[in-house]
């Protein structure tokens, strides 16, 4: 029998396929909306709640940020073509009841699958909203039985520079990392994503299975994964190693806390002209601020 | 004879011969060269070949331009030095205007498309944030140099003057290089490329003061006993 649980998100703010927005709209009117803009002050951009619809799939395919295939946003779609993705194994590690290797199926097999369309924020200051399909993390962890001692669980990417160019270059430290605290890890919101738009997730976008955290920065989305290790101390994770200063453990989506070197307070949905307002946990404040209750957001950013 | 002494001769004829040639194809040239990147840019936008986030490759691409145009003017010197061709001095200026046009452009990508007037914004940009600071000083630097860019300015400065005001460009090339690579994420192959011709055009000129001097103190030194 199929349990379904309602989905997290209001339905509201999801829209059905098809409602696209033409988005090369904005290039014919921007021209004329420019003449008469500069009288008046453009704060359009600000409404507090406006629609999300679903960003096109050739966007969110062939603008992507997966160093291990090249620093453009353009590299990964070209570059992932011929990556393979079968078979594939998850390494299972640490504060565990079972640790040892899994083939994806068995590790993935007969848990639910779900339909959720979430905002990515990333930190570069733009934002698309995708159709994922996936499973709950939740519902893995609770079928991996990690011991009580386990408070953090950490991802790691494929590391293969055959497979991976972009790992051929030293601008990360590969192979790349990330973690989440064990109550953000179970929280429903938080997904193993297999598929987008319907089809299986697109190697340019983390095939075979990638985690989608949708309050927090996109680059705690980490993909391909090929290892989940339970810990009891926090683990180091690949962004904030690069760069301390810039990057954190935590990076909820968060307007009042800048990038040292750029704001955070508006962003770019992708596909739109005027800048949107970020929202505090990138408008999953109701859903996930309780997690962070008397920590001080700016010093654990 | 000696296989160096010949070489020497063969070198300068070389330059000498291809004088000509280059000095009728280069302003052609260059004017294709700083005015192609504008139809390409508005046709692939046209025809929706920028990608995901258009805005954000205009605003890259044309910031690129200028930081060619600039560096490019900054290569006239040094090779102007080592052909003997003192006619390259005009393209220094039409590479400087270049530069200048492409950083406006540059600048109202980022004024109109990216930020839509929203003066707010993009003043606490400017305070708030270093890389586009520097890149206004950048920009802020080069005006009174494209003011001056003509030869009524140069009569009217006088040349000793007017050198040195345009000296200004070269603190506007490090400030270019700095925006450039701090508005980068991480990934720095590309600003470190720009930055790596601009200092090593900047050395050349340090070298090449440096050489005349010490040749003049030298030349002064052998010259002196005749004269004494």
């Amino acid at each position: 029998m199929l349990i379904r649980r309602p989905d997290d998100i209001p339905s509201s703010e999801i829209t059905p396929e098809g409602l696209y927005q033409n988005r090369r709209a904005f290039i014919g009117t921007a021209g004329a909306l420019a003449l008469g803009a500069l009288v008046a002050p453009a704060n359009m951009g600000a409404a507090e709640r406006q629609k999300d619809d679903i960003t096109p799939e050739k966007d969110a395919t062939t603008y992507n940020n997966f160093y291990e295939f090249g620093t453009s946003k353009e590299d990964p779609a070209e570059n992932a073509k011929d990556f393979r993705t079968t078979p594939w194994t998850v390494n299972v590690e640490g504060l565990v009841k079972n640790p040892r290797p899994y083939d994806i199926n068995e590790l993935l097999g007969r848990l639910t699958v779900y339909d959720r369309t979430y905002r990515m924020r990333c930190v570069e200051a733009w934002s698309m909203v995708i159709p994922w399909q996936g499973i709950q993390l939740r519902d893995l962890i609770n079928r991996l039985e990690p011991l009580p001692s386990a408070k953090f669980i950490e991802f790691t990417t494929l590391l293969d520079p055959r497979r991976m160019p972009g790992q051929r270059s030293g601008v990360l430290p590969w192979p790349y990392k990330e973690a989440l605290r064990m109550d953000e890890a179970m929280h429903p919101l938080t997904l193993f994503a297999t598929g987008m738009y319907g089809k299986p997730l697109p190697n340019q976008n983390g095939a075979p299975l990638r985690l989608v955290v949708p309050w927090k920065y996109g680059f705690k989305g980490i993909k391909s994964i090929v290892k989940i290790r339970f810990t009891e101390a926090m683990p180091n994770t690949t962004w904030s190693d690069a760069n301390p200063r810039e990057y954190g453990f935590y990076a909820n989506v968060n307007p009042a806390v800048d990038h040292p070197r750029w704001s955070q307070a508006k962003e770019r949905r992708i596909g739109e002209f005027l800048k949107r307002n970020t929202l505090p946990f990138n408008g999953y404040a109701d859903q996930v601020a309780s997690l962070y209750a008397g920590m001080d957001l700016r010093k654990f950013y | 004879m000696s296989a160096g002494a010949t070489a020497a001769p063969a070198r300068a004829g070389l330059i000498a011969r291809a004088e000509p040639i280059v000095r009728r194809v280069l302003r052609p040239t260059l004017w294709a060269v700083v005015l192609f990147p504008l139809p390409w840019m508005v046709g692939r936008l046209l025809l929706d070949q920028l990608g995901a986030d258009p805005i954000d490759k205009l605003e890259r691409e044309s910031g690129a331009w200028a930081l060619r145009f600039l560096i490019a003017s900054l290569a006239v010197t040094p090779l102007m030095r080592l052909t003997g061709w003192g006619w390259l001095v005009a393209q220094r200026r039409f590479l400087g205007l270049a530069a200048f046009f492409w950083t406006a452009a540059h600048l109202s990508v980022y004024t109109v498309l990216d930020w839509f007037f929203d003066w707010g914004e993009i003043i606490k940009d400017i305070t708030e944030h270093l890389y586009i600071t520097l890149g206004m000083g950048a920009f802020t630097l080069m005006i009174p140099l494209a003011l001056t860019s003509t030869k009524a300015s140069i009569r009217r400065l006088g040349g000793s003057r007017w050198n040195k005001l345009h000296a200004l460009v070269y603190v506007s090339v490090i400030l270019a290089c700095f925006h450039f690579a701090w508005a980068v994420k991480k990934d720095l192959t590309q600003p470190m490329l720009y930055g790596a011709l601009a200092a090593g055009l900047l050395l050349f000129r340090v070298f090449w003061r440096t050489r005349t001097r010490d040749s003049r103190r030298t030349s002064a030194l052998v010259q002196s006993p005749k004269e004494g």
